[in-house]
C-alpha cells in the first residue's frame, strides 16, 4: 500500500491574451473627498455604535443583493414562473377538496371555498417563502460574509423583495380566480399594503431568529420544513378561523399567521369575514415582540457570523 | 504629523475559543449540542449532582492576536510576513471589519478595501454587466461610482465582446480580469492585499504589483500587504511587520525584518518541524516526531537543480527487525510528482532498535520547477504493513532560481525541469 494519488488537476496554460498595457488606471480626481473622510473605531462590542447607519449606508446593496437573487430566480423564466403558479393551484385545490368536501367544514360568508382558501394562502406562502430563504440566507451567501464587511441583516431581508414577486405573481393569479367566480373584493382592497406590511413583519421576526440559529447549529435547517409543515396546519390557511370554538379563539390568535390572514381575509373576502379584533390586536402584539427578540438575537449573534462560517 | 496616521491599532487582540470535542467542522450541529446537554446530565445524576463545572469543559481559548501595536502612515506601504497561523489574515480581517477584535482598539482612517475580495460574489448564472454592478456594490461602491466608471471597468477588463454573456461562460482568464478590474478601479485610501491573490497567472500578478506600486506612488494611498514571497515584500514596502503567534516578533525597515525572519526560518529548519499529532497514522509501533526539508549546500534555500534532504525525526517504541521506507510528493494540485520506497528499489534496512533514530533521504539534482509541495512519508515492514504514516503533512517549497533564462517560473511552464537542447536540421530538397 504506498500513498498514490489520483491526479486532480493539472496546471492549465493560460490563455497568451495580450496583457501589454500594466498602466492602472486610478483615477486621481477624488482628491477633494479626502476631506470628507471618517475616522471608524474597531474595537470588542463597538459594532453597535454605527450599526444602523450603516445599514442605512449599505441601502444599495440591500436592493442589489435582492435583485439578484430575483434575476437568478426568474432567468429560467419558464420554472421560475410556473413554480410560483403551481405551488398555490395545487395547494388550493388540496385543500378545497380536503376540508371542503371531506371535512364539510364552513366558508366565511358567502364565499366560495377555494377563493377563502386562496386569500388565506396568499400570506402563507409569503411567511414561508421568507421563513425559507431567509434561513438559509446567509449560509448560501457565506463566501460574501467571511470577506466582505457590511450589516448581516441585509442578507436575510433582501429576501423579502425575492417573496414579494412570488405574491405578485401569486396575486394575479387570485385576480383571475375572482373573474372566474365574479366574487370581487370592495373598498376594503386599500387596506391590501398594511397587512401585507404586517404579513412582512410577521415573517421577519421568526425569520431572523432561524437565520442566526441556522448558522450556528447547521442541522437546523432540516428542521424548518417541519415548522412549515406544522405552521400549515395549525394556521387557518385551509379553513376559516370561525371554526375554531369562541373560547379558544383569542389562544389561537398567539399564532401571529391568524391576525395577518384573518386580515387579508377581511380586506380581499368582501367583509364576508368578519373582523375579531381582541385577536388581531393580540397577533400584531406577538408579532412585535418576535421582531424585537429576532433582531436582538441576529444583533447579538451577527458578529461571530464570520468565524463560523 | 500625527494627523497623517491612517491606520493605528492599540493592544489589539483576538480570541477564539476552540472546543476540542469538534475537529472538523467550525459550526456546531444542534444534535451534538443536545447530545452534550444528555450527556452531562446523565454523568451529573451518575455523580449524585457532584460539580460538572471545570470538568468536562472541551473549550480552550486562543488568541490569534496579542498586544498588537502599530501606526500605519498616510502613503506608507508596509509588508507583513510571518509563517501560516502567525495571525495575518486575523490582522486583516480585522481591519477589513470582517470579524471584530476580543481587546484593543483600531483606528482606521478613510476607507478600506481589500484586494483579497477579488471576484467575491459573482453570480455565475449573471451576465458581465450585472456583475460588475453586483461586485460593485459589495465592495462599497455606490451605483452612481460604478455607472461612472464602466466603460474604464470594461475596456481595461477586456470583456467588451461578452458583457451580456453570463459569467459562467467565461474562461478563467476573461474572469479573473473582470473581477480584478472592478477591485481596481474602487478608490479606497487603504488598500489590503493578501497573498491569495497570487493565483492568478504571472501576468496577472505583474498587473497586481504594477497597480500597487502606482497606487503607493502617485496617490498616497496606504498599502498592507501579505506574501511569503520575500522578493515582491521587499520590491514593494518600506517597511515590515512580522507577526509570530500572535504577536509583532519585530518591525522596522523593511530589509532588516525580512533578513531577521529569514534567519529564523533557517533555525526552525535545522531544529525540524512538529509533525501535527493527529495527521500521523499507523500501528503506533514507530512515532514520527519532527522533519525537516533543506539544501544540503549550506543554508541556501531549496531550489530547482539542488539537491534536498529530507531529515525524519522518529521514535521506535519497539525493535523492528525489518522495515521499509518511503515517501510521496505533490504539488499544490494534488498530483503526484514522484513515489519511492525502499522495498521497490531493492534497498535493504538495518534493524531498528528501541530509541530514537532519524531518517534522511537526499534526492539528488531535484527537477521540480519552483513552487510549494507536500510530501507523505511512511515506515512499514516490507509486507506493506503501516507503522506511521504522515500524509501530507510535510510541507516545503522551492525557491525561484533563474531558470530557462527567467526568475519567475510558474506552471505554465510545466512541473519538471528539462535540461533542454534544440537543434534544427533543414533538410536539403
Amino acid at each position: 500500500m504506498y500513498a498514490h494519488r489520483s491526479v486532480a488537476a493539472q496546471g492549465q496554460n493560460p490563455e497568451s491574451e495580450d496583457m501589454a498595457s500594466l498602466t492602472i488606471p486610478m483615477t486621481s480626481k477624488n482628491q477633494a473627498n479626502r476631506t470628507s473622510k471618517r475616522v471608524l473605531v474597531l474595537e470588542a462590542g463597538r459594532a453597535e455604535h454605527h450599526y444602523w447607519r450603516d445599514l442605512w449606508t449599505y441601502r444599495e446593496l440591500f436592493a442589489i443583493l435582492a435583485w439578484r437573487d430575483l434575476a437568478v430566480r426568474y432567468k429560467q423564466t419558464a420554472i421560475g414562473i410556473a413554480w410560483a403558479l403551481i405551488r398555490p393551484i395545487l395547494s388550493m385545490l388540496v385543500f378545497t377538496v380536503l376540508f371542503s368536501r371531506v371535512a364539510k367544514l364552513p366558508s366565511v360568508g358567502h364565499a366560495p371555498y377555494s377563493i377563502m382558501v386562496f386569500a388565506g394562502m396568499l400570506p402563507w406562502f409569503l411567511f414561508s417563502t421568507i421563513l425559507n430563504d431567509a434561513s438559509i440566507s446567509l449560509v448560501t451567501n457565506s463566501n460574501l460574509i467571511s470577506k466582505v464587511y457590511f450589516p448581516r441583516l441585509i442578507v436575510p431581508s433582501a429576501t423579502i423583495l425575492v417573496a414579494l414577486a412570488d405574491f405578485a405573481i401569486t396575486f394575479a393569479l387570485f385576480i383571475l380566480m375572482m373573474a372566474w367566480y365574479r366574487f370581487f373584493s370592495d373598498w376594503r382592497l386599500i387596506f391590501l399594503p398594511c397587512f401585507l406590511l404586517l404579513a412582512i413583519l410577521a415573517s421577519l421576526g421568526p425569520a431572523l431568529y432561524i437565520t442566526a440559529l441556522n448558522v450556528k447549529y447547521r442541522d437546523f435547517r432540516y428542521i424548518i420544513p417541519f415548522i412549515l409543515q406544522f405552521g400549515l396546519y395549525v394556521s387557518p390557511v385551509g379553513f376559516s378561523s370561525t371554526v375554531i370554538p369562541e373560547k379558544w379563539r383569542l389562544l389561537y390568535s398567539l399564532n401571529p399567521v391568524v391576525g395577518v390572514i384573518d386580515g387579508f381575509r377581511w380586506c380581499l373576502l368582501r367583509g364576508e369575514s368578519k373582523f375579531y379584533l381582541p385577536g388581531f390586536l393580540l397577533s400584531i402584539g406577538v408579532v412585535i415582540v418576535s421582531l424585537l427578540l429576532g433582531t436582538w438575537y441576529f444583533r447579538k449573534t451577527e458578529r461571530t457570523f464570520a468565524d463560523l462560517l | 504629523m500625527t494627523s497623517d496616521v491612517v491606520i493605528r491599532a492599540e493592544s489589539l487582540g483576538k480570541k477564539y475559543l476552540i472546543s476540542h470535542d469538534v475537529q472538523r467542522e467550525r459550526y456546531t450541529t444542534l444534535r451534538e449540542v443536545i447530545a452534550g446537554k444528555v450527556k452531562r446530565l446523565a454523568r451529573s445524576a451518575a455523580n449524585g449532582f457532584r460539580t460538572t463545572m471545570g470538568r468536562g469543559q472541551e473549550v480552550e481559548e486562543f488568541w490569534a492576536l496579542r498586544e498588537i501595536n502599530f501606526a500605519i502612515k498616510r502613503g506608507e506601504v508596509v509588508g507583513i510576513i510571518g509563517r501560516n497561523g502567525a495571525g495575518k489574515s486575523t490582522l486583516l480581517k480585522i481591519l477589513s471589519q470582517i470579524t471584530e477584535p476580543s481587546e484593543g482598539r483600531v483606528e482606521v482612517t478613510g476607507r478600506v478595501a481589500s484586494l483579497l475580495e477579488v471576484g467575491t460574489g459573482f453570480h455565475p448564472e449573471l451576465t458581465g454587466r450585472e456583475n460588475i454592478y453586483l461586485n460593485g456594490a459589495i465592495l462599497g461602491m455606490e451605483r452612481a461610482e460604478i455607472r461612472r466608471k464602466f466603460e474604464e471597468i470594461v475596456a481595461f477588463a477586456e470583456v467588451e465582446r461578452f458583457l451580456d454573456t453570463p459569467v459562467k461562460r467565461y474562461s478563467s482568464g476573461m474572469h479573473v480580469r473582470l473581477a480584478f478590474s472592478v477591485a481596481a478601479h474602487m478608490e479606497p485610501e487603504i488598500l489590503i492585499v493578501d497573498e491569495v491573490l497570487a493565483v492568478g497567472d504571472a501576468e496577472f500578478q505583474k498587473k497586481c504589483m504594477g497597480k500597487m506600486r502606482g497606487v503607493a506612488k502617485t496617490e498616497g494611498r496606504s498599502i498592507l500587504f501579505v506574501s511569503h514571497n520575500m522578493m515582491a515584500i521587499k520590491q514593494l514596502c518600506r517597511r515590515g511587520v512580522w507577526l509570530q503567534n500572535g504577536r509583532i516578533r519585530n518591525t522596522g525597515p523593511i530589509d532588516e525584518v525580512v533578513e531577521a525572519y529569514t534567519a529564523s526560518v533557517h533555525d526552525k529548519l535545522q531544529s525540524g518541524d512538529a509533525f501535527s499529532r493527529n495527521a500521523v497514522t499507523g500501528d503506533g509501533r514507530v512515532e514520527l516526531v519532527s522533519y525537516s526539508v533543506s539544501n544540503p549546500k549550506s543554508d541556501l534555500p531549496l531550489a530547482t537543480k539542488d539537491d534536498m534532504l529530507f531529515r525524519i525525526n522518529l521514535r521506535v517504541k519497539e525493535e523492528i527487525r525489518q522495515s521499509a521506507l518511503g515517501i510521496s510528493i505533490f504539488n499544490e494540485f494534488g498530483v503526484l510528482m514522484t513515489s519511492i520506497n525502499t522495498v521497490e528499489l531493492g534497498i535493504p534496512l538495518p534493524p531498528l532498535p528501541a530509541g530514537n533514530a532519524t531518517v534522511c533521504v537526499r534526492i539528488r539534482k531535484t527537477v521540480f520547477l519552483p513552487g510549494p509541495y507536500t510530501a507523505s512519508f511512511w515506515v512499514m515492514n516490507p509486507q506493506g504493513h503501516i507503522h506511521a504514516m504522515a500524509e501530507n503533512s510535510i510541507a516545503f517549497e522551492l525557491a525561484q532560481t533563474p531558470l530557462y533564462g527567467t526568475s519567475q517560473v510558474d506552471r505554465r511552464w510545466g512541473c519538471v525541469y528539462s535540461d533542454v537542447e534544440f537543434s534544427v536540421t533543414p533538410l536539403a530538397t
